[in-house]
């Protein structure tokens, strides 16, 4: 009676973790079975090389260039926000605040992560966009750069939540040998706790970059939907993610080459990620040899 | 024996960690090129005592200091407001219990405390590496792989890069809290031989739980006692012909 109760247990603790994986297999699944009929229309070469998406028009062009220059553009203008400001956060909340601030400020940094995103995309059209006017006034209503900039405070929370754990988990003896030989608390922060914990940090990172990669509603709403093959942040694009919600509105008929490019730039979308999530994997093995 | 030149002197210090008093008044000189043991069973104050030298108590909350450490020559009260605890850590070095190098390169963990003092010469970095790894005598060991990682050594030699590390800023005193207790005895003897070198050119203040230790190391020993210091001596009378009954006591093993 024991070991059939210890059995049905197992089978099912086995479920629950497998159908994580049957999920994602699924999904995996159906993107390549979907992509199949569009890759019969058009060539895999048309598709790397050409400088034009255009599903939605007469003349339709399906090259991924310009949804990639989009994603890859506002991730990187995201990181570059979230990055520093999100380590500089960890290493302040682990390195100088009192334990009982600590308690307090972390969740409200965190709290950052619970705005609705559809409300960061209305704040980065309505509010950082006509700022940044001000600025760089040829910046065009709908642009890349106030996209990047929202993504990336939205994500700060993401990076600075685990780093400040990854941080906080460096052995205090190693922050009292750095104090011993006369350093500062911001030496002891950036020469030995932050290096000692850039494999837990590195993670941080990765889980910043999927989340900037998959971000979908602040570049939908601010960015414009515009396909345009750029590197110029001011300008209007779209990143994959916007298209596949433009689609999925209803612009194309179902069943229509257009309709199955939403798979194939899902597709797309799946294999960026999992670069980038095995980039930081073999860059988290590196610092771990390291220690 | 030369001549006697005091180095360091506690002066009626009494330490607590909010309200729990840890040293109750403690007075102990620290002579120069000399080695003082504090010995003392667990709980007797000795390792914070010893944490007071580089004001490591001021990394935690509510620690509270009242007396003196007097610094020679110059005479400073280390332990002072006014004093900024970095710059006392300047000049008092630490090597701690359990072998803590930094996850870097050999090279980098000797260099660090040059590099926080903003020191860019790059030759006479090198210059005190080396230097300072021969006096830990760990140079020949090492000096093919001074940039290969520091955690790859044995626990004696990460123990050794350790002393290196602290000895590189050339201190005025160093101080070594219970050094040997997390290595095997062949290490052990390693270092106690290396303290007995070191002498010459640096103050040492050890805590150890060894008595054997203290007594082959050292030159005076402090013995400590629920936060008193109960006899302070040559290190041959206290264990020869201890003053007080409870430091005999201690030292023929009868408590503590």
């Amino acid at each position: 009676m024991r070991r059939l109760r210890e059995r049905a247990i197992e089978t099912v603790l086995f479920l629950a973790a497998a159908s994580s994986v049957l999920v994602t297999i699924g999904i995996v699944g159906i993107l390549v079975v979907e992509s199949i009929p569009f890759f019969e229309h058009v060539t895999f070469k048309e598709f790397l090389t050409d400088t034009q998406w255009t599903p939605l028009f007469e003349n339709a062009h399906y090259g991924i260039l310009p949804l990639l220059s989009g994603t890859l553009l506002s991730t990187v203008i995201a990181l570059s926000v979230a990055i520093p400001l999100g380590t500089v956060a960890a290493a302040f909340l682990s390195e100088y605040v009192r334990p009982s601030w600590r308690e307090f400020l972390k969740p409200m940094l965190e709290l950052l992560a619970a705005v609705p995103t559809v409300v960061y995309g209305y704040f980065a059209l309505l509010f950082v966009t006509p700022l940044l006017q001000k600025i760089i006034p040829s910046l065009s209503g709908f642009n890349v750069l106030s996209a990047g900039i929202v993504i990336g405070v939205m994500i700060v929370p993401y990076v600075s939540s685990l780093s400040e754990d990854a941080m906080r988990s460096v052995p205090n003896h190693l922050r009292e040998a750095s104090f011993a030989v006369g350093a500062s608390r911001m030496q002891t922060a950036f020469r030995v706790v932050i290096p000692a914990a850039f494999s837990g940090i590195t993670s941080a990172y990765v889980l910043g970059i999927s989340r900037a990669l998959g971000e979908t509603m602040v570049v939908a709403i601010a960015a414009g939907m515009q396909p345009n093959l750029t590197i110029n942040p001011t300008e209007p694009a779209a990143t994959i993610t916007a298209f596949i919600v433009q689609v999925s509105l209803g612009d194309l008929p179902h069943g229509s080459i257009g309709y199955q490019s939403i798979y194939v730039a899902g597709l797309s979308l799946l294999v960026l990620t999992l670069c980038f999530n095995i980039v930081g994997l073999w860059l988290r093995k590196k610092f771990q040899e390291k220690e | 024996m030369q001549q006697l030149n005091l180095r360091a002197e506690v002066k009626n210090l009494i330490f607590s960690y909010g309200d729990k008093k840890v040293l109750n008044g403690i007075t102990l000189p620290i002579y120069e090129n000399r080695v003082t043991a504090l010995i003392g069973p667990s709980g007797c104050g000795k390792t914070t005592l010893l944490r007071c030298f580089n004001r490591m108590h001021d990394l935690y909350a509510n620690a509270q200091y009242h007396g003196e450490i007097l610094l020679y020559p110059d005479q400073r009260n280390i332990l002072g407001k006014e004093i900024d605890p970095m710059e006392v850590r300047m000049r008092i070095g630490m090597v701690f219990q359990k072998p803590n190098p930094f996850p870097k390169s050999i090279y980098d963990n000797v260099a660090y405390g040059l590099t926080v003092r903003g020191v860019k010469k790059k030759s006479f970095i090198e210059e005190q590496v080396e230097k300072s790894l021969q006096q830990a005598s760990l140079w020949n060991e090492v000096k093919d792989r001074l940039h290969s990682s520091a955690t790859a050594l044995s626990g004696g030699q990460q123990q050794r890069l350790c002393i290196a590390r602290a000895l590189a800023t050339e201190p005025e005193i160093l101080l070594l809290d219970e050094p040997t207790s997390a290595l095997d005895p062949i290490s052990t003897r390693h270092i106690e031989e290396l303290i007995q070198e070191l002498r010459k050119d640096v103050t040492i203040a050890i805590v150890t739980h060894s008595l054997h230790q203290a007594a082959r190391v050292s030159d005076f020993t402090a013995f400590m006692y629920l936060g008193d210091l109960i006899e302070f001596g040559a290190s041959d009378q206290i264990f020869t012909n201890p003053k007080d009954q409870r430091t005999e006591n201690y030292i023929t093993g009868r408590f503590g």
